[in-house]
Parts: structure tokens; C-alpha cells; sequence
């Protein structure tokens, strides 16, 4: 069955089969890997998009409940020129990230976190990322990045 | 360049942002999955659904029918044409005998013997054609009794013809009689039973990997995500299929954490290997978690009594120590040495105990392979003594600072009588930086407050030494290693005086592309946007021995140092000929070559373009070119060590523990980047925090299923489950390497534990509870208090 999506502003028409995983349409259609698959049971939050401005995780719904959405992925969020966005930024300032592999979708998370509780405090961001595991960082420099990135959103 | 003229170098000590995060962030890492080549299948394994079982009969007839499906592959199809993963370290029994080393077969061979054992594997054109055949291959098991802990190993059924007892080894290291003597004449002794619990490593990035072959060149490549591929090389062709390294490529990409369990051979890499041949294909496999969780080398799962004998004053006199290692149903690569060298001869600790004597015996039991999970046998050991420790503080009256500063090795170098020579540290030191970081004497008045509030509040001492860097090679084989344990390191200066590293260690998630290249700018005086660092290919990596032990900088590094000084040399004799000097008195700083009591001096980059347009050059004396390798075998292993505390509050009605305030001060020598080193300790802090707290891999006793078997069942800390960490360090850089580095990779993993475990205890005293272990979640610590009343 046909999809129409658009995936980081372009427009895409996708050939998927009914069972098709939103993740698996992105990374094995669309061949953007950047968003990763780390469990089998929407725990571990790699696979978080923003789907419509809303983070959600790719491996918990099928491509075809999507239709017309505007599909978000990590591959989508800096300038066109390659210049960070301002989160992506942060993490890297913040070193809130080792292996790379649960960042995709710890950005994607952050940016809705931030886009539903600009104020959210320490407390609250640690709560709010509860669906994101990284196994790396121990978190603390995630939590200093999103706080990061939250305070230069709000300057932008 | 010594230690001490390397730790004074510009941008040595400077929280440089790492130069990897920019592909990370932006979705641009390629990880293995992220691969895909042409002509390529997939692989799915049909995984064993017994934990003992015979394998009666495997028709794969409907299943090789079924569209798509290439071959399915089983045990016949492998017998004889491979041998089984081999145990990287032998370790002989005590009455002499070697190891009990049964066949680990890459394709189940008559038995299986874990739930997720490899009973065969089936090719197909697309993963879901390959799901449906492995759902088709139709095995007949004839179930067998299950064995899942070491106490029913020792009088369960027998696993492996070669270990009729299920015993693999028994081993010891001290002199019992000493021990005994010192116990005989011991003013107190304290005793201890503990479990150290079974842990999954469970890496973001679930293991993948991808095997092809080229029929022109007769070569293979495998795309893997593992911590040292040039072992993984080694072991492939030298142990288990016979083939010639130079027609193997092994290529660990992008990988997504590790923590010990991407270190081993895996059965689906070799099986994925020889099977692109036999198929003329790439062959792609992606472990899903659940998948993972059967599979992967697990971590952990020991079961000890610890004796420590004392005089009045609290003076340890002697450590007596029995455990019990679960190594699973067959040999991992190096599970043998995890129970044996990395965790006995650690029971020093930092203590001056004169005698100590420990006996260990491992156990084949019906579960997943265990193995080396971050810090593999420190933390066992660490988790021991200082829970052991602290409960002589508490039997001898004293304060669990007090019974450590009174028991602290003072003097270097210091043999421990379990083998190790630690060449500095400074145990005090870390102590008295560590309670004044935690503000150790509000603790009193943080205590009250928290009883005003019905909360129990305790605090936790824990002082670790690890021993990193593994090691001298001579000894290492001595102690039965099959395979040398140093490092490879090129320094390959381009024309334009630009640099590229290659380097045996591989990087997932440490920031080596970030540290090395900062020692090698640093050194060379350049800047670190001119420096490269290559890792993790057999194909442009000269050797390697990869990561893992905390050894890239140690090990890594001090070969890169190695490389570093035999281009200085050469390049020194190139600008003494520019310069018309002699070699002599060409001296070398910032980035500039000088000529002793003159002005003149010339630029790196001037001499590394004579190096390759050698118009002006010493042809008669020197070849062009500006490449040097250097192998690096250590003399010692390193030894960080240092003090965490850990203040808990305990809600009685619940059994939670929340932890209020974790420090931790450690000593790693010198350090090169703060920012990746704060981390590490912060990775390994959440780590060992969710070993004491939350962790725990459990199999059904009866059946050997495994009850957590996916994220939903084993509780992994997510970030409201950790506080913000307080940490310092107190450095004594290392004595024998060129960096004075020690490594800083697992020694949160490593003192965390009993911090946390000495803390509940610790709030809970007053009501009686006197041992818990781990994890101590919610119910543990409820059904602890509550039979104490």
C-alpha cells in the first residue's frame, strides 16, 4: 500500500507492506539510519521521531497510520548548511553522549520536552526522559544538555 | 617523553570537545546495521527453547522450501568442517589438572544446553521470509534436567562429557596454611555470605553482523560490532575455520557501547562468515533485545564466603575467601580468568592484610555463557571486601572511614601477597577529599531530618583498586593466556604535516578519536583538527588487541607515544639537515624543530613535506617518508583506585532507597580530557548504582527459563532513577608508562556497589536488618525490614 509522508520537509510516497514499522519505513525505505532500533519493546526511546512535533516512538506504529504526517527524524533538525540545531549543540557541549547510539532519539525526546515544558527543571527533565535509555552516559550530562538547549531555544 | 614532560604539554588536562559527536548527533554514525551490501541475505537463528535438552531430530525440509530461503543451516552441516569458539585463557586446578574445556560448538551439536543456544541458521532473501522458516525448522528435543545455580551444578545432572562434576576448575591463590595460622591467633574475626548478582550488559546497540565473501580474491569480510577486531580476526581463523588472517577483514564500524560483551567471539560471527562462502553472499544478522538477552555473554554471578581475621585494634591479619563462579553452559572467551586473575588477586584491596588465601570453583550450569561485563572480576572483588570491610568497622566499634585509614597501604611500590605490585597511589588522600566533598559531617543533621520525615538515612564507604591496563604479555601467558596483551599504534604525517593514527584499541563511546588525537596534536605541537584517528578495521589498522580493562590509554596510547618518539627521532635528523646542524642539537617544542643556542628553527610541517618531496634530503641516510608503527607491551598493570560514599534514604513503609548524594574521588593518574573522564566515571556510576539497586538477571531454578528476558522484565536505570554525581580526583600518575595514565573506564562499576549496599545497611541497622543483597530493590529491602521485626 501506498503512503504519502513528508520526512524532514520533502515529501515522500512510500511502497509499504500493511505491517510495515513507522522505523522500519524510515530507516529501510527512506534509508535514514540515524534513527536506531535498541529493544523490541518500545522501552529503550532509539527510535524516537517527532511525528507532527510530537516525539513518539517509531518502532511502536505503523507507517500506514501516518498518512500526510509530517515526519521529523535526527537527519532533519540541523541547517541546511550542516550547522547545528541548538540542542544538537548542547549535547555536544554538555558531552551528553558516549556511544551515539540512544542520542538520535534522546534528541528527538529533548526537543518535545522542551516544546511542552520550556520550564521544565532537573527534576522534571530526569522524569520526562524516563522513556529514553542510554547505558553510557549515567544521564547527568544528558539532563545538563537538554537544560542547555532549553535555555537557547528560548533565546532563539 | 616521560610521564611527567608528557602531563605538562599544551591541551594535556583540557575538556576538548570530542571531534566524533558532530556524525552522532546528526544521524550520520554508521553503525552495523546501518550497512548494507549488495547481494546480500538475511540470517535469523533458530535458538534453542530448553535450557537441557537432546536434540532428537531437525527437518528443515518445509523450511528451506518456503519462499526466499536460501539454506538452512544446522549442526550436521558445520561437524567437521570448523572447530568450536576456543577459551582465550586457560587456568589450571590447584591438584594440577588443566581446565575443563568441553566443545563449543558453533551449531548445536546432539545437545543444547541454554535456552537461546544456536540450533541452527536460516538464509533467506528478507528478514521476514527468514523469521517465517525459522518458526518452520521442526526440532524434537528430548528435555533434559536444568542446573541453574552453582549449588545445584555440584549434584545436578552433568552437562558436558568432559566435566562429569560440572565443575570447570578449581583454583586457589595464597598460602592457606599462613592464612590459617593468622585466623588461629586472631583477636576478631568477621564473617560474611554474599551473592554478586548475575547482570546483562545490555549495550544500546543490540550485536550485529555481516559476513561476505568475494569469489575473485577468495577473501571474506565481516562487519561486526565487537571491541577488537583484530582478536575477533585472530580467533575466527587461527581457532575455529583455518583460514589465513590476510584473507579475513574484520571491520567493527560505529559501535554502540560494548561494556564487555561485544569483547568475545560469538558463534553467529563465525557461522555468518563461513555461510557467505558456502552461499557466494552477504549474509546480514541483527540481533533483536529479547534475542540479546538470551545470547550475549552475561555478566557477574558469583557466590562467596569472606572471613576477616583482626586484631584489637581492628589490623587486618588475614582474608580468607571461598567462591563460587557460574560460567554458564559453555566458555566464553575469557570467562575463565574473570573468577581467577582479575578477581582474586584484587582481594588486597588497599589494605596492608599480610596473608590472604582464596579458593575458587567454577561451575557449568544450564545459562547463558558469562563473561568479563564491565570491570570483570574488580568489581566482584571490590564488592566483597568493602562490604566485608565495613562490617568489621561495624563488629570492632570503629567508623567505616576509621577502619580503612587504619588499614591503608602507605608505602609504594607495595606487593599484595595475591601477585600484584601496585606502583603508587595515595589512599589517604582520596579519603579525606571524598568525605569533605560529601560533606560528611552534615551527615548527622541530615540524618535527623530525614527521621523527622519517617525516612531511615545511612551512609556508605567504599575504597577500590583496580588493576587496568592488562598486561605485561610475559605474565599475562604465564598465567594462561592464549593471547598477548599489548598495543599497535601507526603515526602516519602527511606531506602537508597533517596526521593520521591508527590504533589497535577501538572506541565505542569513549572518545578515542577525540583523547588520541589530543596526545598526538599535544605532542606534535599541531592542532587536533589536523589529526585523525583510524580504529577498528583489520584492513587499515596495522594489529590491535582492542578494548576493554580500561587499557586504550594505558596500552593505546603508550604505543602511539612509542610511534610519536620514533617520528621525532627521524623527523629531528630531517631538519638537522635542512638547518645544517647536527642531530644532536636539534631540540623539539610546540610544534617547532630549534637548533640549540640559535635562532633558527623550522616548522613540523616544513619537515614532513621534506620527508616526501625529498629534493633537500639525506637520501644517503635516510628513506623519505614520515610513517612509524610502534608495538607497546606493558611492564605492570595500572592501578586507579580510589574512596566513593553514598548517602541513601530508606522509606521503611516502602522499602525505596533513593540515593540523596553519591562522591566519588578517584585517582586515574594523569588525565587528558577531564570532560570524556567525568563520563566514564558517570557511565560506570549508573551502572554500578543499577547493579546494587535494580539489576538482576533471573532464570526460572526449575526450567532454566529466563525470566527477564526483555527491557520490560530487567530493570535498567533511566535517568530519575540516578542523582547528579559529586566527583573529584586525586592523581598519582602511573609509574611505568609514558603518559602516567591508569584508566578510568570501570571504576565507577567498581566502587559503586558496596557504597550503595554499606549505605542501606547502614540506614537500616536500628531495625535490626544486617545483611541484604543485591539488588536491593523496593521488595528486598521491605521483606528485609520486616523480618528483622
Amino acid at each position: 500500500m501506498q503512503v504519502q509522508l513528508k520526512v524532514n520537509g520533502k515529501a515522500a510516497t512510500l511502497d509499504v507492506a500493511p505491517n510495515t514499522l513507522l522505523v522500519q519505513a524510515i530507516r529501510e525505505q527512506l534509508r535514514l539510519t540515524g534513527t536506531h532500533v535498541g529493544c523490541d519493546t518500545a522501552q529503550c526511546g532509539a527510535c524516537t521521531v517527532l511525528v507532527d512535533g510530537h516525539a513518539i516512538k517509531s518502532c511502536n506504529t505503523l507507517a500506514a497510520q501516518h498518512p500526510g504526517a509530517e515526519i521529523t527524524t535526527i537527519e532533519g533538525i540541523a541547517a541546511a548548511d550542516g550547522t547545528m540545531h541548538p540542542m544538537q549543540a548542547a549535547f555536544k557541549e554538555c558531552h551528553g553522549l558516549q556511544c551515539g547510539f540512544c542520542t538520535p532519539g534522546m534528541v528527538m525526546s529533548a526537543l518535545d520536552l522542551c516544546r511542552q515544558s520550556p520550564q521544565a527543571s532537573e527534576g522534571e527533565i530526569r522524569d520526562l526522559l524516563e522513556g529514553n535509555i542510554c547505558r553510557c552516559t549515567g544521564y547527568q550530562n544528558i539532563v545538563k544538555a537538554v537544560q542547555q538547549g532549553q535555555a537557547a531555544m528560548a533565546r532563539a | 617523553m616521560g610521564a611527567s614532560d608528557f602531563s605538562k604539554l599544551p591541551h594535556i588536562g583540557e575538556a576538548i570537545r570530542r571531534k566524533e559527536d558532530y556524525r552522532f548527533l546528526t544521524g550520520a554514525g554508521q553503525y552495523t546495521d546501518d550497512i548494507n551490501l549488495a547481494n546480500q541475505r538475511v540470517a535469523v537463528f533458530v535458538r534453542s527453547p530448553h535450557a537441557h535438552a537432546a536434540i532428537r531430530s531437525i527437518d528443515a525440509s518445509r523450511a528451506e522450501a518456503m519462499p526466499g530461503v536460501a539454506r538452512v543451516f544446522t549442526g550436521k552441516d558445520v561437524e567437521g568442517k570448523m572447530g568450536g569458539l576456543p577459551c582465550g585463557w586457560l587456568i589450571t586446578s590447584t591438584d594440577g589438572t588443566p581446565m575443563k574445556e568441553p566443545p563449543h560448538p558453533i551449531l548445536a551439536q546432539g545437545k543444547v544446553r541454554y535456552v537461546g543456544d544456536h540450533v541452527a541458521m536460516v538464509v533467506a532473501d528478507t528478514l521476514q521470509q527468514a523469521k517465517d522458516a525459522a518458526e518452520a525448522v521442526e526440532v524434537e528435543y528430548d528435555v533434559l534436567p536444568a542446573v541453574v545455580r552453582v549449588e545445584d551444578a555440584k549434584k545436578g545432572p552433568a552437562l558436558h562429557d568432559a566435566a562429569p562434576d560440572n565443575r570447570c576448575y578449581k583454583w586457589a591463590i595464597g598460602d592457606k596454611a599462613q592464612v590459617d595460622a593468622a585466623f588461629a591467633k586472631a583477636a576478631h574475626v568477621t564473617k560474611l555470605d554474599l551473592v554478586n548478582n548475575r547482570l546483562v550488559p545490555n549495550p544500546l546497540e543490540p550485536r550485529a553482523a555481516i559476513g561476505s565473501y568475494n569469489r575473485a580474491s577468495d577473501e571474506y569480510t565481516l562487519y561486526v560490532s565487537n571491541q577488537n577486531p583484530h582478536v575477533e580476526r585472530l580467533l575466527m581463523t587461527a581457532f575455529v575455520l583455518g583460514l589465513p588472517e590476510h584473507k579475513v577483514r574484520v571491520i567493527a564500524p560505529d559501535v554502540g557501547g560494548g561494556f564487555g560483551a561485544k569483547i568475545y567471539l560469538y558463534a553467529e560471527d563465525v557461522a555468518l562468515t563461513w555461510a557467505a562462502k558456502q552461499l557466494n553472499c552477504a549474509i546480514k544478522w541483527t540481533c533483536e533485545r529479547s534475542e540479546a538477552f538470551l545470547c550475549d555473554a552475561h555478566g557477574r554471578d558469583h557466590v562467596s564466603h569472606a572471613e576477616m581475621a583482626m586484631d584489637q585494634d581492628g589490623k587486618f591479619l588475614a582474608l580468607r575467601v571461598h567462591t563460587d563462579a557460574n560460567l554458564g553452559a559453555y566458555l566464553s572467551t575469557f570467562s575463565t580468568a574473570v573468577p581467577t586473575i582479575l578477581y582474586a588477586t584484587l582481594l588486597a584491596g588497599q589494605y596492608t592484610t599480610p596473608q590472604v588465601y582464596c579458593e575458587v570453583d567454577a561451575w557449568f550450569t544450564n545459562t547463558a555463557p558469562v563473561d568479563a561485563y564491565r570491570g570483570a572480576g574488580r568489581p566482584e572483588a571490590t564488592y566483597l571486601l568493602e562490604r566485608l570491610v565495613t562490617r568489621c568497622a561495624w563488629e570492632m566499634g570503629l567508623g567505616q572511614d576509621e577502619i580503612r585509614n587504619r588499614n591503608f597501604i602507605t608505602q609504594f611500590p607495595y606487593q599484595t601477597p595475591v601477585a600484584l605490585q601496585y606502583d603508587t597511589g595515595d589512599f589517604h588522600a582520596c579519603m579525606d577529599k571524598a568525605k569533605k566533598l560529601a560533606e560528611v559531617e552534615g551527615f548527622a543533621a541530615r540524618r535527623k531530618a530525614s527521621e523527622a520525615r519517617g525516612l531511615k538515612r545511612g551512609i556508605g564507604y567504599s575504597s577500590y583498586i583496580e588493576a587496568c591496563g592488562i598486561a605485561p604479555s610475559n605474565i599475562a601467558g604465564a598465567l594462561g593466556a592464549r593471547a598477548g596483551l599489548f598495543e599497535c599504534g601507526e603515526i602516519r604525517v602527511h606531506p602537508t604535516g597533517s596526521v593520521t593514527v591508527f590504533t589497535g584499541s577501538h572506541s565505542h563511546g569513549q572518545g578515542h578519536e577525540t583523547s588520541f588525537a589530543q596526545v598526538v596534536a599535544a605532542r606534535l605541537g599541531i592542532p587536533i583538527e589536523n589529526v585523525d584517528v583510524v580504529h577498528g578495521d583489520t584492513g587499515r589498522v596495522p594489529f590491535g588487541m582492542g578494548t576493554y580493562g580500561s587499557r586504550s590509554i594505558s596500552v593505546g596510547g603508550a604505543a602511539i607515544m612509542r610511534a610519536l618518539d620514533k617520528i621525532e627521532t627521524k623527523a629531528k635528523k630531517i631538519a638537522a639537515h635542512l638547518m645544517e646542524a647536527s642531530d644532536a642539537d636539534i631540540e623539539f617544542a610546540g610544534g617547532e624543530f630549534t637548533v640549540k643556542g640559535t635562532d633558527k628553527k623550522i616548522p613540523f610541517g616544513q619537515v614532513a613535506l621534506t620527508a616526501y618531496v625529498p629534493h633537500n634530503y639525506p637520501l644517503d641516510k635516510l628513506e623519505p617518508g614520515l610513517n612509524e608503527t610502534a608495538f607497546y607491551d606493558p611492564t605492570n598493570f595500572t592501578f586507579p583506585g580510589g574512596t566513593y560514599i553514598a548517602e541513601v534514604e530508606v522509606d521503611p513503609a516502602t522499602g525505596v532507597v533513593r540515593i540523596d548524594r553519591f562522591t566519588a574521588v578517584d585517582d586515574f593518574g594523569t588525565i587528558i580530557n577531564p570532560m570524556i573522564v567525568e563520563g566514564q566515571v558517570h557511565g560506570g556510576l549508573a551502572q554500578g548504582i543499577g547493579q546494587a539497586l535494580m539489576e538482576q538477571c533471573v532464570y526460572d531454578r526449575e526450567t532454566g527459563q529466563l525470566l527477564t528476558g526483555s527491557f520490560m522484565d530487567y530493570a535498567m536505570p533511566r535517568a530519575d532513577d540516578l542523582p547528579s554525581f559529586r566527583l573529584d580526583t586525586n592523581a598519582t600518575p602511573c609509574t611505568h608508562n609514558p603518559l602516567g595514565t591508569k584508566g578510568c573506564g570501570e571504576a565507577g562499576a567498581i566502587g559503586s556497589p558496596p557504597a550503595v549496599i554499606n549505605a542501606v545497611l547502614d540506614a537500616l541497622a536500628d531495625l535490626g536488618v544486617k545483611d541484604i543483597d543485591m539488588p536491593a530493590s523496593p521488595s528486598r529491602v521491605w521483606e528485609a525490614i520486616q523480618a528483622a521485626r
